[in-house]
């Protein structure tokens, strides 16, 4: 195959990224499951944000209701997500897996990527 | 007056095992540990050979002197407590050695390894000594300083989370102007690296002055920054000919507004390389550890000092990253050895484990973790086993193995990038990578035209050569 150009530009909104897996296609929802139970296999907090896609750089996106402590029912924690996508559309929505022993994330990954401005 | 205490002054040579022989001796929490393997000079004892590194890398001398009245050198000295066959190893033996909490100033990691590593190592009652593992108690571990910062605040820091961490180094090493290593940056960084890196002999040179090199490259990460959408480095070498060129680097660096800044810890020296590790904490600067020279100290099975020491104690002295071979590559490095030293940089907690010649409990207390960095002639076809390997915290750096991909740096990156997710998303979902790796690749590349490009470039490339330093685990 003859040398192709990289097409990231700077005008375009649609070369931003976001973080783990954005370098994948947006994953499906049987996907989305698995990583789900990823994080409820391991014993992390789930915690849903948004934002929208403009202020994604910032550290602070809008938490959706509280981290679920404790919930390990994974279609509980994807109708949350659900929910959270349905009222805000447009924005990015991530999941993430709170590790309470780091006292970091575990796992941070978009599952609903908004529409880039 | 306790008659017993009292010893009259003796002049002359004593074995050394009638004062640092003790098989009865039980540690003490609070000393310092080593193990040695040493092959003694043909005639001496095992015992006498111990001793004689136990006195010699702490209160001993060749003779006796009478100043030695002058203190309670039963309170002072180190003590041989055990020895051991080397499995497959008929000449050589492990020692031993406890050293009370007050032959060392606190904090010093300088201290420790100018004794235990000293004037012992040309002695000539052993042929050849190897410092294997050292247990540093906690008193010990607390007065040290530490990484500035830790695996898990550079996650928050550089937002990156639930995958290992992503970088290049610059090629070819040296030569490139700055404006030109600048690009290289750039196209890296835009392509989905996290980091990049400055080669460890890039300094101060005629072609590339460094004020120059920060310049560049800090406009590279700026501009890769806005375009992506996530937070890129470049680790700026300050390793320098004087600590005060190395401040005045790390200053730059800083004003610039850079996250992340470089050393490399044994030629830069110990004391050098701690001062800048306090000062990265007190700037908020990430701090990435190279380790050239390594080899020259670690790589002889029989004499030298193992890598897992040098480890542990540049965890000690501080750093955010530190390299630890990649055992898939084409530098040195057992895979058991490699999994051994990781933990001990990473985990809180390490146990005994002699199949990864781990030779005591360490305990880290409250020191932050340092991540491992796994570099050097490493590809995408390399991935899966990386990840399964190195787990989520590490870096995993790939020079050729970005630079060399047929169409340039970004999409040599876009390919390393798109194959770690693809790698780390299929290992959440409970397949088992070093097994299904192929495929997980070659699903992932219908997506991404570079890393199916970056696929049949590599393929066939393989480093086969057998190691030189394994673990003394079973007889041969």
């Amino acid at each position: 195959m003859s040398v192709q150009d990289y097409t990231s530009r700077l005008s375009d909104p649609a070369s931003r990224k976001m973080g783990t897996f954005s370098y994948l296609p947006e994953m499906t929802k049987d996907q989305i499951r698995k990583q789900v139970e990823w994080v409820v296999k391991h014993g992390w907090n789930p915690a849903i944000e948004h934002t929208e896609p403009q202020f994604a750089m910032s550290n602070y996106w809008y938490m959706w209701k509280l981290p679920m402590f404790g919930e390990i029912d994974v279609d509980a924690i994807i109708a949350e997500l659900d929910a959270c996508h349905a009222a805000n559309p447009g924005n990015h929505v991530r999941f993430v897996g709170y590790n309470n022993f780091t006292q970091s994330q575990g796992a941070n990954m978009v599952v609903y990527r908004g529409i880039p401005v | 007056m306790n008659m017993q205490t009292s010893k009259r002054y003796d002049a002359g040579v004593k074995e050394y095992r009638s004062t640092y022989w003790e098989p009865n001796y039980t540690p003490r929490d609070t000393d310092i540990l080593a193990v040695f393997k040493v092959i003694p000079q043909a005639g001496v004892p095992r015992e006498e050979a111990a001793a004689a590194v136990a006195a010699e890398s702490s209160t001993g001398t060749w003779t006796t002197v009478w100043t030695d009245l002058l203190t309670d050198l039963d309170f002072y000295k180190g003590r041989a407590y055990r020895v051991e066959d080397v499995p497959g190893h008929d000449d050589a033996f492990y020692a031993f050695v406890a050293y009370p909490a007050d032959l060392f100033e606190e904090g010093s990691v300088v201290n420790v390894f100018t004794s235990l590593v000293g004037n012992v190592f040309g002695f000539k009652a052993v042929r050849s000594l190897r410092l294997e593992d050292v247990r540093f108690p906690i008193w010990f571990v607390k007065t040290c300083f530490g990484p500035p910062h830790g695996i898990h605040v550079e996650r928050d820091k550089m937002d990156k989370y639930g995958r290992p961490l992503l970088g290049c180094t610059i090629k070819p090493k040296l030569g490139l102007s700055a404006k030109n290593y600048g690009r290289a940056v750039y196209e890296c960084l835009r392509g989905g690296l996290d980091f990049t890196k400055d080669d460890e002999n890039v300094n101060s040179q005629p072609f590339m002055r460094w004020r120059d090199r920060f310049l560049f490259c800090q406009e590279a990460i700026e501009k890769s920054e806005a375009e992506t959408g996530e937070r890129k480095g470049h680790y700026m070498n300050v390793t320098a000919p004087t600590i005060e060129d190395m401040f005045q680097r790390a200053e730059f660096a800083k004003e610039l507004g850079t996250p992340i800044i470089m050393s490399d810890y044994l030629t830069l020296g110990w004391a050098a390389h701690n001062s800048l590790s306090k000062w990265c904490r007190d700037n908020g600067m990430l701090l990435h550890v190279h380790r050239a020279m390594h080899a020259v100290l670690d790589r002889n099975p029989n004499h030298g000092i193992n890598f897992r020491v040098l480890a542990k104690l540049l965890r000690l002295l501080g750093g955010d990253h530190l390299h630890s071979g990649t055992v898939v590559g084409k530098l040195e490095g057992d895979r058991e050895a490699t999994l051994g030293w990781i933990d001990l940089m990473r985990d809180r907690y390490v146990k005994e484990d002699r199949a990864r010649g781990i030779f005591f409990d360490q305990d880290w207390g409250s020191m932050p973790g340092v991540f491992p960095v796994a570099s050097g002639g490493i590809h995408v076809w390399h991935m899966p086993a990386l990840v399964s390997i190195f787990g989520n915290d590490s870096v995993l750096q790939f020079g050729g193995g970005t630079l060399g991909h047929p169409w340039g740096n970004a999409a040599g990156a876009a390919a390393n990038r798109v194959a770690l997710e693809a790698c780390v998303q299929a290992r959440n979902e409970g397949r088992e990578l070093e097994r299904e790796g192929k495929d997980i690749l070659t699903k992932a590349a219908r997506h991404s035209p570079e890393l199916k490009i970056a696929m049949e470039t590599w393929k066939e490339i393989k480093f086969e050569f057998d190691t030189v330093d394994k673990l003394d685990v079973q007889h041969r």
